[in-house]
């Protein structure tokens, strides 16, 4: 017993340095983005680079965030961000209840085709999509980039509708039987229930659609409607780059999705969870 | 309101209510899907038989497919080039997942602040992690060939040298494996401690134990992220298209994957009826592995009773 619990524990120093490691690995390319961030161009373009900057230029944040129009550019971002969050929110918490508390002809098979769209990537259809907004004349608007929140998706319709099945119908049949319709039941009995779960959509909606480059790259010509994302790209294609402002740009980019993931860090792995549940 | 439209046009009966309800409740994905899918889908088929630009079609029949097939070289080479990132990306991360989420599963000090860090990359999304990784790439002082000189290892020209793209690609994927390993980490925690505690008494090692208990009870998420993996290797876009800088594929086409060469045709060159060939045959690829991997995984995954039901 005494070796065998030797034994375990220098398995578990093992292990332990391993990890260890490893999140040196993973934690040292942020840092260098802090770093060089921080860094005067001399220091940059320096041979062999410098772990640290000599005296850190915290106005460079502040330099690089004024080299574009930034702030119109995430202004821009949010209001794309805003109502895909509402879209996605609302409309797939109303379809998703209509999959998992309503009883009706051809449900299994439409269900089926939820998950199988699942399966399809964006680009079988992208092509053919952009013709259909081109001929709307919706190209070079948010339409495109909106819309599509609003008419469903399959993976946030899936995950809600497992979630609306863990609650018990006996709630709703007595609703019911009380008189109250569908739409009662479900924006004053059901909503209130599913919180968490609209919590967790929203989170994921907010991180797709702020980080989302190609969108954004192949509607929007316009400069001054922009996103964060494309305003990187566009600053990084200017000519010569300037690294340290380029990553000071890059890192403030991330701070809102990182800033959410650590108030709300259970919503989100929550999502991953049911993501994995779906087999 | 809706109760007494229903009423008013003669629906009755619970049941055909019930179906009414059904269908407005399910009506917003109903657009959805017909508009952004189904629609799509019949229509780039039909205009993958045709000279198409967006404003005039002129159907040719087959001629986008002979092209695709046996005269645009691009198209071979985008193939490939996504039949080698996937087949190299998606084993590896995988694979990288599972071992670090069956570290993490253990219990070791720190465990918490591991978890944090080891996901803490795939939070960091956007283009800016791309700009971060030409960064870390540099040939002549990044950080990744600065530590590889320190132990005498002179690094390769990363995102300059046709050979060593895709790795660069994998080696940004590979730092971010946390969104996965924590699928896996949230599967593991299901499994019951008594398994391993048998395990144990019957005298099973640390490896047995693993080979026997942890990944046949890991392989339907394994085979679901296998799956989705693939699928998402064919969607492989941004990379091609950011770190090659002009959205060209270079060096040497080395970046040229399927999705940036079929945007090249669609939006640069206005070929949309040859896009729309290339579109379909992406989604032929895609049914096929997807219904492949089905089949497999019927052979080889193991599922827990009940697991299985509706």
């Amino acid at each position: 017993m005494m070796i065998k619990q030797r034994k375990n524990k220098i398995a578990d120093i093992v292990l332990f340095v391993i990890l260890a490691v490893g999140a040196v690995f993973i934690l040292f390319p942020i840092a260098w983005m802090l770093s060089t961030a921080l860094k005067s161009a001399p220091e940059v373009a320096m041979y062999p680079p410098k772990l640290l900057p000599e005296k850190l230029l915290l106005e460079n944040f502040a330099i690089a965030w004024s080299k574009a129009p930034f702030t119109r550019y995430t202004t821009n971002t949010l209001i794309i961000v805003f109502f895909t969050i509402i879209g996605n929110v609302f409309v797939n918490s109303f379809v998703a209840y209509g999959f998992s508390k309503i009883d009706f002809a051809g449900k299994k098979l439409l269900f089926k085709i939820v998950l199988a769209t699942m399966m399809i990537p964006g680009f079988v259809t992208l092509v053919p999509t952009y013709v259909i907004f081109s001929k709307l004349r919706w190209v070079n608007t948010y339409l495109p980039l909106i819309v599509p929140a609003f008419c469903g998706n399959a993976f946030h319709i899936f995950m809600m509708r497992q979630f609306y099945r863990t609650i018990p119908n006996e709630l709703m049949e007595a609703a019911r039987v009380d008189g109250a319709g569908h739409f009662y039941i479900w924006g004053k009995l059901m909503m209130p229930l599913v919180k968490p779960v609209m919590a967790t959509v929203a989170l994921i909606s907010f991180k797709g659609a702020w980080s989302d480059f190609q969108g954004p790259l192949l509607y929007l010509s316009d400069k001054n409607k922009y996103t964060i994302q494309l305003g990187l790209q566009v600053f990084k294609g200017q000519g010569y780059t300037e690294w340290n402002y380029l990553m000071a740009v890059s890192f403030l980019s991330m701070i809102p999705i990182l800033v959410l993931f650590f108030c709300f860090q259970n919503y989100f792995i929550e999502g991953m969870n049911v993501g994995g549940a779906v087999k | 309101m809706f109760g007494k439209l229903l009423t008013k046009f003669g629906v009755k009966s619970r049941k055909g209510r019930e179906t009414a309800y059904g269908y407005v409740f399910i009506l917003p994905w109903l657009i959805g899907i017909v508009c952004f899918v189904l629609g799509p889908l019949v229509f780039s088929f039909i205009t993958s038989f045709a000279d198409y630009n967006m404003l005039k079609v002129n159907f040719i029949g087959l001629s986008n497919y002979k092209k695709m097939f046996f005269q645009d070289q691009l198209f071979w080479k985008s193939l490939g080039n996504t039949l080698v990132y996937s087949l190299l990306n998606v084993p590896l991360v995988t694979v990288g997942g599972v071992i670090v989420a069956v570290i993490l599963n253990k219990s070791i000090w720190g465990l918490r602040t591991f978890r944090t860090i080891y996901y803490l990359p795939s939070i960091m999304v956007g283009v800016g992690t791309y700009f971060l990784w030409m960064l870390l790439l540099d040939p002549a002082n990044g950080l990744v060939n600065t530590l590889l000189g320190l132990i005498g290892i002179k690094g390769p020209a990363w995102l300059t040298d046709p050979n060593w793209t895709k790795p660069a690609i994998i080696l940004m994927h590979l730092w971010g494996l946390g969104g996965q390993m924590l699928l896996y980490l949230a599967r593991l925690q299901s499994i019951p401690q008594d398994y391993y505690e048998a395990a144990s008494l019957d005298g099973a090692g640390m490896f047995k134990k693993f080979t026997t208990i942890t990944v046949p009870l890991l392989s339907p998420i394994i085979f679901y992220n296998l799956t989705i993996g693939i699928i998402g290797a064919f969607q492989v876009f941004q990379e091609g298209y950011i770190f090659s800088g002009d959205g060209t594929g270079k060096p040497a086409g080395s970046l040229l994957f399927y999705n940036l060469h079929l945007w090249n045709q669609a939006f640069k060159n206005f070929k949309t009826g040859y896009a729309n060939a290339m579109c379909w045959f992406l989604f032929a690829i895609v049914m096929i592995l997807t219904v492949c991997n089905q089949k497999i995984s019927q052979k080889w995954v193991y599922y827990e009773e009940g697991d299985n039901d509706d």
